[in-house]
């Protein structure tokens, strides 16, 4: 069971998962979610690659920072979501439309 | 620094203080432009003792008088060049007398009176240029300046078509100041200095036939050339058919503006023919002479009948000067002592009685408010020293005797008669035209049952007789003593004709 | 070289010239300073108006010129006499154009005429115009007149007379529109001028050709030229009839008659100064002074255009009522009559007449003004409207004016030519001139019939006029007749003086031999500057044969040498019948003298019977009344229309010329507008017309290629605009498709 297929299985169900939200979905919260699956998926590659490959510890590093990342970008993303909502009273991508032609 | 420098750049002066002044300080503004034509006035006249009448001037530079030289634009070999003789002379008075008649006669004026007095000085400083240049670039400058007040004069200043008025004279006159350009230019490269050899513009240079050189001394391209400065100096005189500029000017300008139209303006046209036409291409004006003839007479008859048909009196007047200076050319034409010699005297004649008569239609626009000869009748006994000097300004430009026109018109006649006989019997005929409408209008205006409207109209004031009389004196003390101005040009336009004469015709 | 020899004499040897020099200076510009004076000053800081210094001026001006006469011309008589004096007044080149004044005995003469009548019109003035708001305008404007007037006479050059000839015609226009709130008086002003000025643009044609040929305009010197053979043939008779248009004009010879009639509009001396004694008198004066360089050919012409107007004028006088028109039209056939003088030969006579006329004319004129001022009072007193110079409203008027009705008298009948008067005199001396010429050149026969002709026509109308006014019943009515009374003593003074001047003894013992009086014995014929030029030639041709033969030809050469043309030493002084010493023209050299005497008896004889005639046939019609003129106005039927409307020339002119002339000048001034003015602005309009088509290719064809290329750029960007609709989960849509794509491909 302790193959590498199956870690990059379900790493690729949550990219493919993730994706899918991003671009479907309209609630930004919804968008952000996917992208943290992306995320996710991303960084349970690296997990799985360091295991199964070398000895060092590149891959769980390199997993760490991603993780490091989605929470800062979470953050960011979350107070520009707000800010959109005070400013349009919608949570959804499409109505931020301030710089359109 | 040569007195005529002077004369020249102290109207510029004047007009810079004025522009210098508190905007709304309108008697400052209007004595301080009084003031400088004053001074030039009175430098200009204290010129006259020391001119030697004796000198020739024309086309010997050593002759010329005030002179005055100086390098301007050395890489073309521009030079600022000044002098008179006798044509030039005699031109530079009027100027300096006119214009410092028509301050006070601008007095009236209440808008934008800064800017109407500078550019009123300035327009002197082109004025007096235009007669003291000797080089073909410098006198081209001043023509140029003095155009473009005018410009402004009639077109801000001047009565409801003024637009129209001024543009169509902007446009006409920068037509002929084209033409010259391109005459000029001809002249300048194909004439040599003498001294270093290279193009000038020169005047006195170009009149020696010696250093003319190349395409120019073709006949077909001299024809072209005459003509070329022939328009030019045409449509300022201004000579049939390029006249019709003059009566929407004068009909449109402010008083003071047409008496200087009339009495200097019209005067550059025969004046530059004179000093530039005749003495650089004199075999070809001398071949011409038979057309400038016919152009004469046809102002002489033309503009008197012209006038007859008016009922406005500022182009009634207007007219009869496109018929004065038809004498002027007629004279000219002639190229003898005689004819030459009345014609810048009927320039001068001419510049004194038009003016009188401008200043006498502003006295009348000024009470009445319009112009409509008909719409007057029997001012004489409401108005009774109006009509006295309206009677002298027009039995002036009758050519009565014993006023100064009589005398141009008669030296204009014999002049001419020796050479162009027909031309000037058909001519003769003008002058009963001329006291046909001059006594019509004067019955239409003064005489007759007094019209009810005006029978509290008030006489000539001061001021406006201070504008007329010392006209009124000149023309009377030139009818009856002819030498102070005669003798002025006398031994210069001798030269002009030995010189007209002695040049073999095409 | 003549004239300077007397210049220099004069003022180097003869007191006597000197003298005679500032007395003619002070007789010219007295009025002038006159005028100068009362046109500025004369109606607020002067008594009077200042009439007394215009007075004082004429007056002491014609006490000098009667001491100069007498002097002169009674006392010392020299044939040759002449003086000048000159200055420079143009230059041009080297050429000095001298004028100045001249005084021989002509001059003298004419001088004593023009001030005399001109004192006593100044004298008369002072009553007429009593009263009148421009009093002082009036005497001015008389200074001026008189200024011109005897500037014309003395003037030496004619360029100077032709100065002169217009300042009379200026003055004469104040003076005629002196009453300018009337328009009649307005225009009547206007025509003067203005026809004067049409003869004055054929003299001034003739003063170019006389300069052009012969470098000179002093008169002396164009005699002395011609007579040199300067210039001759027709050139010469251009030139004299050239500047005979200058006569016709100032001395309303037809054609240009029209506006001396309407120049009685003027007050009455105005009539009596300018329309008898002095400005219409100008154009004789000029002729007398040209004489001498007339042709045969011009002298004809001249001839006929004398008699024309003196029996054409006649014609009209008949049937006019305005008694100052009758007066003027009279004047007109007087002048005729010394201009035909002058043109066959009969100097003195014209001259003579020219003198005399002017007494009596003058005479009649204020004889008529006392009248009009008479009836003026008396019209006013019953509120009439009615014309006070109408003569059908006069009548009877002898009783109330005996002065003015004898002085009349004694002018009217010297003018009608009745013996022992002066007219009888000069007229019979005309008519006997023409008689002479017509005898030398039978084909000419109709000049004596002009003459004739109005000599009847003269005695008959001034007989009618005195009728009509002096005798008979006054047709205005008693009451108005109360009014009338005698003028005033300055205004019969005047009339007394001209009245006795017009009587034979004055200028003659004889009555009926005028050539032994003073005036004929001075003032010879001059000889014809051709008659000269002729003698000249034919004394070369015989030089040697007959060097010595001929008195009068060597005498003639003589002149011709010192430039003389002022008549030959006068053999005729005491001669008895020596009316005419020279031949009349070159062909009557032999038989001339027994023409002219035959010739002068057989007028003398017609008309005395002519102008019995004339008064008769009056007398019949409008005092014995045998004859009804009314019948005989239906009789005549269209001639006597055309009388009374004279022969519609005013009709003619206005419709002609004038209507002509404004015609001419609208349809100029229409061409100018809508031709010359119109090309200009028609080029202005193809300037615009041209911007117009210019900014439109600029607009689309410069400018769409450029918007022609924006526009396929913006093709471009709007295609790849459609991927751009600023959904990033569509950019992330395609971004994985293309990386799906590219997978594929690098997999296939």
């Amino acid at each position: 069971m302790h193959c590498l297929d199956s870690y990059l299985f379900v790493s690729a169900a949550m990219f493919v998962l993730g994706l899918l939200a991003v671009v479907t979905r309209k609630n930004a919260v919804s968008i952000l979610m996917g992208i943290e699956l992306m995320l996710n998926a991303g960084a349970l590659n690296f997990v799985a690659f360091s295991r199964f490959s070398t000895a060092n510890l590149d891959g769980h590093v390199a997993a760490l920072f991603i993780l490091i990342i989605a929470a800062a970008e979470a953050a960011v993303a979350l107070a520009i979501f707000l800010n959109l909502y005070r400013l349009k009273a919608t949570s959804e991508v499409d109505k931020a439309n301030l710089l359109r032609g | 620094m040569s007195p005529l420098t002077l004369i020249t750049f102290l109207p510029v002066v004047g007009a810079a203080i004025i522009l210098a002044l508190p905007r709304h300080n309108h008697k400052l503004i209007q004595w301080t432009a009084l003031f400088t034509a004053l001074v030039v006035l009175i430098i200009t006249a204290s010129l006259y003792p020391q001119f030697d009448m004796q000198k020739v001037g024309i086309n010997q530079e050593a002759t010329f008088q005030f002179t005055e030289k100086h390098s301007w634009i050395p890489a073309f070999n521009i030079n600022y060049h000044v002098g008179v003789d006798g044509l030039s002379f005699p031109m530079i008075l009027l100027t300096a007398l006119l214009s410092f008649l028509c301050i006070p006669a601008s007095f009236g004026i209440k808008k934008g009176v800064q800017g109407y007095f500078a550019l009123f000085l300035l327009l002197e400083t082109g004025m007096m240029g235009t007669f003291i240049a000797l080089d073909f670039f410098l006198f081209y400058v001043f023509w140029e300046i003095m155009l473009l007040p005018m410009y402004f004069l009639i077109g801000i200043w001047g009565g409801p078509r003024r637009i129209y008025a001024a543009i169509k004279f902007f446009l006409y006159t920068l037509i002929g100041s084209v033409m010259m350009l391109v005459v000029m230019l001809m002249l300048y490269f194909n004439t040599i200095d003498p001294v270093t050899g290279g193009h000038t513009f020169n005047m006195l240079h170009m009149m020696d036939q010696a250093n003319q050189t190349g395409i120019i001394l073709l006949h077909s391209t001299r024809i072209i050339m005459f003509f070329g400065l022939y328009i030019g100096f045409a449509i300022k005189i201004p000579a049939f058919p390029f006249h019709t500029w003059l009566p929407d000017a004068h009909v449109e300008a402010p008083t003071a503006i047409s008496v200087i139209l009339a009495g200097v303006l019209l005067k550059m046209g025969t004046y530059g023919i004179i000093r530039i036409l005749y003495p650089i291409l004199p075999e070809t004006t001398v071949s011409f002479g038979w057309f400038i003839a016919l152009i004469g007479m046809i102002n002489i008859i033309y503009g008197a009948f012209c006038a007859m048909a008016q009922t406005d009196l500022k182009k009634l007047v207007a007219y009869s000067s496109i018929s004065h200076m038809g004498y002027v050319m007629l004279g000219m034409s002639a190229f003898t002592a005689a004819g030459l010699q009345g014609a810048v005297f009927q320039m001068f004649n001419h510049g004194t009685i038009t003016a009188m008569l401008f200043l006498l239609v502003g006295v009348i626009y000024d009470r009445a408010h319009h112009r409509q000869i008909n719409g007057f009748g029997g001012l004489a006994n409401v108005m009774p020293r109006y009509m006295g000097i309206t009677l002298l300004a027009f039995f002036a430009g009758m050519g009565l005797p014993g006023l100064s026109g009589f005398i141009s018109e008669a030296m204009v006649f014999i002049g001419a008669f020796q050479v162009w006989k027909v031309h000037t019997i058909i001519a003769i005929f003008g002058i009963i035209i001329t006291a046909g409408y001059l006594l019509w209008t004067l019955q239409r205006v003064f005489f007759g049952e007094t019209n009810p409207k005006y029978l509290d109209i008030k006489d000539i004031n001061g001021r406006e007789l201070f504008t007329l009389i010392p006209l009124g004196i000149i023309v009377i003390f030139l009818g009856i003593w002819p030498h102070p101005v005669l003798d002025l040009m006398n031994s210069s336009l001798s030269h002009l004709a030995n010189m007209m004469s002695s040049v073999t015709p095409l | 070289m003549y004239l300077r020899q007397f210049a220099v004499g004069a003022l180097e040897n003869s007191n006597i010239d000197n003298i005679m020099f500032q007395l003619a200076i002070y007789i010219l510009l007295a009025p002038l300073v006159a005028f100068t004076i009362n046109i500025f000053w004369g109606k607020r800081y002067l008594p009077r108006g200042g009439d007394w210094i215009s007075i004082t001026a004429i007056w002491s001006g014609c006490a000098f010129a009667l001491y100069m006469f007498f002097t002169k011309v009674l006392g010392n008589y020299d044939p040759n006499y002449f003086q000048s004096w000159q200055f420079d007044w143009i230059r041009w080149g080297d050429y000095q154009l001298r004028i100045g004044i001249a005084l021989d005995n002509v001059s003298l003469i004419m001088l004593v005429v023009v001030t005399l009548v001109s004192s006593l019109i100044h004298l008369y003035s002072t009553a007429y115009m009593k009263g009148d708001p421009k009093y002082h305008r009036f005497f001015a404007f008389l200074s001026f007149f008189s200024f011109s007037m005897i500037g014309l006479v003395l003037a030496d050059n004619l360029l100077i007379i032709f100065c002169f000839w217009e300042l009379v015609g200026l003055s004469s226009y104040f003076l005629i529109g002196f009453w300018h709130e009337k328009d009649s008086a307005a225009n009547a002003a206007k025509k003067a001028f203005v026809a004067n000025r049409i003869g004055d643009v054929g003299m001034l044609i003739g003063i170019l050709l006389v300069f052009t040929a012969m470098g000179t305009l002093n008169v002396t010197e164009v005699i002395a030229g011609v007579a040199a053979g300067k210039m001759g043939g027709m050139a010469l008779t251009i030139a004299g009839l050239c500047l005979f248009c200058g006569a016709i004009g100032k001395s309303a010879q037809f054609p240009l008659h029209v506006w001396l009639p309407d120049a009685m509009e003027g007050p009455t001396p105005v009539s009596a100064l300018i329309h008898a004694a002095t400005m219409v008198a100008a154009g004789v004066y000029l002729v007398v002074r040209i004489f001498a360089i007339l042709t045969p050919e011009a002298s004809l012409v001249i001839a006929y255009i004398g008699g024309f107007t003196a029996l054409f004028a006649a014609t009209i006088a008949v049937a006019q009522y305005d008694i100052k028109r009758v007066l003027a039209y009279s004047t007109l056939s007087q002048l005729g009559y010394m201009v035909m003088a002058l043109g066959v030969g009969s100097y003195t006579a014209g001259f003579f007449h020219l003198v005399t006329h002017a007494m009596f004319k003058a005479c009649l004129f204020l004889g008529s003004g006392s009248v009009i001022h008479a009836m003026h009072g008396a019209l006013h007193h019953i509120h009439s409207h009615d014309d006070a110079q109408d003569m059908r409203f006069m009548g009877g008027l002898k009783k109330y004016m005996p002065v003015t009705f004898i002085t009349f008298l004694i002018a009217t009948v010297s003018l009608s030519g009745v013996p022992l008067t002066s007219g009888f005199m000069s007229k019979d001396a005309i008519l006997g001139g023409s008689l002479a010429y017509f005898m030398m050149h039978p084909q000419h026969w109709l000049l004596p019939v002009f003459g004739f002709g109005a000599a009847i026509l003269t005695a008959f109308y001034m007989f009618r006029l005195v009728y009509m006014t002096f005798f008979g019943e006054f047709k205005s009515g008693p009451e108005a007749a109360t009014a009338l009374h005698e003028s005033p003593r300055a205004m019969t003074i005047p009339l007394i003086v001209l009245g006795a001047l017009s009587i034979f003894v004055f200028y003659s013992f004889n009555p009926f031999n005028p050539a032994s009086g003073w005036f004929s014995t001075l003032n010879p014929q001059p000889d014809r500057a051709y008659e000269q030029l002729q003698a000249v030639a034919a004394h070369d041709t015989h030089a040697e044969a007959k060097s010595h033969d001929s008195h009068s030809k060597h005498e003639a050469v003589e002149k011709a040498e010192h430039n003389d043309s002022h008549g030959t030493v006068v053999e005729s002084h005491g001669e008895e019948h020596g009316e005419e010493v020279h031949a009349t023209d070159a062909g009557g050299h032999g038989g001339g003298h027994d023409v002219h005497h035959t010739a002068h008896l057989i007028a003398m004889v017609i008309s005395i019977i002519l102008a019995t005639l004339g008064i008769l046939i009056a007398t019949m019609g409008y005092y014995w009344h045998k004859i009804d003129p009314n019948v005989w106005k239906k009789r005549l039927g269209p001639v006597y229309l055309g009388m009374y409307h004279k022969w519609w020339w005013d009709e003619i002119y206005e419709y002609t010329f004038i209507g002509g002339t404004k015609l001419t000048a609208n349809i100029l001034a229409w061409f100018d507008g809508a031709v010359i003015d119109g090309l200009v602005n028609f080029v202005a309009t193809i300037g615009r017309f041209v911007s117009v088509v210019h900014g439109w290719f600029d607009l689309y064809v410069v400018d769409g290629l450029v918007n022609l290329t924006a526009w396929i750029v913006g093709i471009f960007g709007r295609f790849t605009r459609l991927f751009q609709g600023g959904q990033i989960q569509r950019y992330v849509l395609y971004t994985i498709a293309l990386v799906a794509v590219f997978i594929i491909l690098k997999v296939l």
